[in-house]
């Protein structure tokens, strides 16, 4: 029977487990399977840096922890500060003849607020340093959800938080998404890709091709949090695929400088489709709704520009 | 062999709270957390392992014979894998204590 069906998934895979089970986070988190599927695709010569968020919260309950790799848990804004010196640490250690010369690629981890708000400037600094043999993941649940969901600059538009709460004179979160992808780009790095646990294959290729670049890499995961989103657990991969269809969150990557879409999506699908069913949109009305599809539509058609003028 | 969390005590812990046992979260059982379970229709599962591609805990496992099965220590009952089978072979049973 198998025979018919050519793909067999776990062996397209590094079927270690980096993470493992025992970790607490929430039923269906898919912040915790994107680090899973990182990790996959990074193997065992890693040093990780971890900014505290989730799945440091989640991993790494003295005396336990969740990690097969050497991990370091940082505090909340300094995760690039941290791999940096990682990076330059074991170059002197090389150079000393003090651990043997091979490839280890220090990570810097974080999530959307330890990434776009509080950690922006020690991993600016960090990317325009050039350090080789660097990776920086954030992984994007759109808000602060470990302290009990309160907005980031990574919020989305008309999304309700504890922080920025729906209501009669409120829409939600009032500022559109930063895009932290482009931010990343303008330091003019070999190797910039947005990426999403629904896709898991596609996030394993762009980790790969993050460290092949040589670094620094910039990666930025869209990590479906249903506790967050209020949504079902059972459709945590389903909404980071709608995020992808609808053109919410596009899926690209910028190597040398060039725009490369990767999702061939023919058509998308209205954004309705993405925002009807999550707890944190269920206030928007059909205008609020109109609004967010024409800004997404035009980021949309930014990126499909900048792909063709890339592409020939 | 890692510990139950339980049984350590101050005097186990490492300067800097350095834990030298990778990965020992394993004596951690989630499974408790679920309400319901997992199961497989082996007349219609193809094999692919889509199931075990998409749990965020790890918590599925290839057995002899190529199937799949949930490891209910640690499976949370999350229902993704039942949700994304392509052949919607998995059933989420409600958890009877
Ligand atoms: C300087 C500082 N401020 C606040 C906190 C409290 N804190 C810990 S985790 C966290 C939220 C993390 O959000 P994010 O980075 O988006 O990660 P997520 O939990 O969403 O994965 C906050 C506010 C802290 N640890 N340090
Ligand atoms: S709050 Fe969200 S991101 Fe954090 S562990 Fe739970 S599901 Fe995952
Ligand atoms: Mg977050």
């Amino acid at each position: 029977m198998i025979d018919k069906y050519a793909v067999f998934v776990p062996n397209l895979t590094n079927r270690a487990e980096n993470f493992t089970s025992g970790h607490r986070a929430c039923q269906g988190c898919a912040e915790a399977l994107a680090v899973r599927h990182v990790l996959k695709a990074l193997g065992h010569d890693i040093v990780i840096s971890n900014a505290t968020g989730c799945m440091e919260i989640v991993s790494s309950p003295l005396p336990l922890t969740a990690w097969n790799v050497p991990w370091i848990h940082v505090t909340f804004e300094n995760a690039g500060a941290v791999a940096s010196g990682v990076a330059a640490g074991l170059k002197v250690l090389m150079r000393k003849g003090k651990i043997p010369e091979k490839r280890i690629v220090s990570v810097g981890m974080g999530g959307d607020g330890a990434t776009t708000d509080i950690g922006l400037q020690a991993l600016s600094g960090a990317l325009e340093r050039m350090h080789k043999d660097f990776l920086y993941v954030c992984f994007d649940n759109e808000a602060y959800m470990n302290t009990g969901i309160q907005r980031s600059s990574s919020t989305p538009y008309g999304a309700a938080t504890t922080t920025s709460p729906a209501g009669k004179d409120s829409i939600g979160q009032h500022t559109w998404k930063k895009n932290m992808a482009a931010i990343a780009v303008a330091h003019d790095i070999p190797y910039v890709a947005t990426a999403c646990s629904s896709y898991p294959f596609d996030l394993q290729a762009k980790v790969i091709k993050a460290v092949e670049s040589g670094g620094p890499a910039y990666l930025h995961v869209l990590s479906v949090c249903p506790t967050g989103w209020r949504i079902p657990s059972h459709l945590a991969i389903k909404y980071g695929r709608l995020a992808v269809e609808t053109g919410v969150f596009p899926l690209y990557e910028v190597q040398d400088g060039k725009y490369r879409m990767t999702a061939d999506i023919p058509k998308l699908r209205p954004v309705r489709d993405y925002l009807s069913g999550q707890g944190r949109f269920r206030h928007l009305t059909d205008t609020d709704i109109d609004i967010i599809q024409k800004r997404v539509t035009k980021e949309y058609d930014k990126l499909i520009s900048l792909h063709k003028s890339n592409n020939g | 062999m890692p510990k139950p969390m339980e049984e350590y005590r101050v005097e186990d812990l490492n300067p800097g709270c350095v834990i030298d046992e990778p990965g020992n979260a394993v004596v951690y059982h989630t499974g408790n957390w679920k309400s319901q379970r997992p199961v497989w229709n082996e007349q219609k599962c193809i094999k692919c392992g889509v199931c075990w591609n998409f749990c965020p805990d790890n918590a599925i496992m290839r057995k002899e014979g190529g199937y799949f099965v949930a490891d209910y220590e640690y499976c949370k009952g999350c229902g993704i894998c039942a949700h994304e089978c392509i052949t919607q072979c998995i059933t989420m049973v409600e958890e009877v204590v």
